[in-house]
């Protein structure tokens, strides 16, 4: 844990739980549904889809594509101003869902990065209880 | 879905019949939300030559219930709606307005609009943060600090950008910033009204979040906005007469960003074309359009989603400074959320101008001959349209 | 002030700061239409009568009878514990608006209280900038 961490922390819910804990062990899990044999993010125990409660939990691969991303430098929240210019991103999972998170160990100009690009899961210890997923080229 | 046929049978049963902006415009460092609501308020129905006592339907939204503002006006309403989804909350009211009209529940719909975005943040007093943990974006969005609409906005338009060529996007922006601004020095209760902008001044404004410069982005200012709505026949007798309100439509299909199906298409996509035939007319039938310009990408996707052309073709549909002043396509002829006006939700204004357009009351920037409109707005993070298609003889 | 105070504390607004200003320099200030000559209560620019901007301040009497009032035993806010029970109140204005108060230095019991009993407003001093308008027996 970053001491001093000072960015919205997510504080885990009850559908999110599993998903945080994943996360803190190094995995990130989704939602599927088992009568639509298809996962969903974010973590909901009612499938979005056809709104049926038969669903379970899987572990992705963490292999991802960027779906778009943009180049911050204008801190939103004072917590992200040591991180000008940062890379805010949603990636497209190899299981089909997309989901937000912030690229990393890339260099942030628009040159260095594009859409479509293979990335992969990487987590971030941000307190005892929480770690993020990012994701970084593959 | 959406029942045509009984949209079509009211279809201008009511009418907007005052519509006005507060007294205090722009920046109102001494003066409250809630002050601006109402007056805007009064100004709205001093416009329609109706008595305050008259009103029996409020509406509102933006962090206040309809019986917060209803209770400051000393309003006492039979017929209430705070229907909240962002930006658009107020022209998706319009159509609220005229169904509670058209059923009975009220004669005479007032909606108030007031915020003070600017001297909120002078104030310090803005909480763009203040998550709530319980909805989704605390916990999937906010922790990658993708937080409050231009890096949201941005991310869409850079999607956009990879579909359908980065460089005419980035001309397609500059075009609709420096379009916008030529029309807000037109606009004497425009912000910008004494400033005008090159090309060169966009390309060169600070990035906020790439792709997105200053110049891409709304203004933040104070400042509050009301509409008068009653019926067809009780137009007739107000101080302007009404501008009909001849097609509305609603909806959202995402709250947070990464759940927008399509980050280039907007709910407008059925807002517009049930809009439209609602009122019976096409595209080509309109003589303008208030389109909410939150950013310069709000534009170019919502003139797609709404169908005025089609996926990726925008960029050529606002070419050459086709919706400045003089151009052959009429767009935000007020300045915009971009050069007139942003206090935090814009949608209302849209509607203002609309209307005062159709009057004939927008001296130097008047269109010739303007007799059906169209006003657009978007709430959230792309996530929810209100679009109403409004027209006078 | 009271160090450590802990209970809701209000923040003056552009339409309420001479309100408290009033109120911590011992005067009930109070909103009057001069279009409709009659006081309101709370402080608004724009008269909730009429809809006019012709309004004034004046400084109320301080007299006032109890309109209606309840005795707390539950506190709603952990910084009203130490003050159980107590004694939230509506009063009414010799000059006509009612407001919303405490009475103090009653007897917290309802035998000890009577609606349209006299009161009279006394200032509590919370914070260097905030007096509270409460009442006691007249």
């Amino acid at each position: 844990m970053a001491d001093g961490y000072n960015k919205p922390i997510p504080i885990p819910q009850p559908e999110s739980d599993h998903y945080w804990e994943g996360a803190k062990a190094g995995e990130l899990r989704l939602r599927k549904c088992d009568d639509c044999n298809k996962a969903y993010f974010y973590p909901r125990n009612i499938c979005p889809d056809c709104g049926n409660n038969n669903t379970s939990w899987i572990v992705a691969s963490g292999k991802a594509k960027v779906h778009t991303f943009a180049i911050v430098h204008r801190p939103p929240h004072p917590g992200f101003m040591d991180d000008l210019p940062y890379v805010p991103a949603i990636v497209e999972l190899e299981e089909g869902p997309r989901m937000a998170t912030q690229l990393v160990n890339v260099t942030p100009e628009p040159e260095a990065i594009s859409i479509d690009m293979p990335v992969k899961v990487v987590f971030e210890s941000i307190t005892d209880e929480i770690s993020l997923p990012k994701f970084e080229p593959a | 879905m959406p029942v045509m046929d009984r949209l079509k049978a009211i279809s201008g049963s009511a009418a907007i019949v005052g519509v006005a902006e507060s007294d205090r415009f722009g920046r109102t460092p001494d003066r409250g939300p809630m002050e601006l609501h109402a007056e805007a308020g009064r100004n709205a129905l001093a416009d329609a030559g109706i008595d305050k006592s008259e009103v029996d339907g409020v509406f509102t939204s933006g962090g206040y219930s309809t019986y917060d503002i209803a209770e400051y006006m000393g309003i006492a309403p039979h017929f209430t709606d705070s229907t909240s989804v962002g930006g658009s909350s107020f022209v998706i009211h319009i159509a609220h307005a005229m169904a509670a009209i058209e059923a009975g529940y009220c004669e005479v719909a007032l909606i108030t609009y007031g915020q003070t975005g600017r001297s909120d943040r002078a104030r310090g007093a803005l909480n763009l943060y203040g998550v709530t943990p319980g909805l989704p974006n605390a916990q999937y969005e906010a922790p990658f600090g993708i937080i409050g609409p231009p890096i949201a906005y941005s991310m869409a338009a850079n999607r956009y950008m990879h579909q359908y060529g980065e460089d005419r996007t980035r001309e397609a922006m500059a075009n609709v910033a420096v379009s916008t601004r030529k029309w807000a020095n037109m606009n004497e209760k425009a912000h910008f009204y004494d400033t005008p902008m090159t090309f060169d001044e966009y390309h060169d404004s600070r990035w906020i979040s790439w792709p997105f410069h200053l110049l891409d982005c709304c203004l933040v200012t104070d400042g509050g906005a009301a509409v008068v709505i009653t019926s067809a026949e009780r137009a007739k007798s107000t101080r302007k007469g009404g501008v009909a309100i001849l097609g509305a439509a609603e909806g959202h299909d995402h709250a947070i960003l990464h759940q927008m199906p399509d980050l280039t298409r907007t709910w407008g996509r059925n807002t517009g074309p049930q809009a439209l035939e609602m009122a019976g007319v096409t595209h080509s039938d309109l003589d303008m359009a208030m389109i909410y310009d939150s950013f310069t990408y709000t534009v170019l996707v919502t003139l797609e989603s709404l169908g005025f052309c089609g996926p990726g073709e925008s960029p050529d549909f606002v070419a050459n400074q086709r919706t400045a002043p003089g151009g052959d396509f009429a767009l935000n002829t007020n300045g915009g959320g971009l050069s007139y006006a942003h206090p935090g939700s814009y949608g209302i204004f849209t509607v203002l101008e609309a209307v005062r357009q159709l009057r004939g009351e927008t001296g130097e920037r008047q269109l010739d001959d303007c007799k059906l409109a169209m006003a657009h707005g978007t709430g959230g993070l792309l996530s929810s349209t209100g679009t109403v298609v409004l027209g006078r003889e």
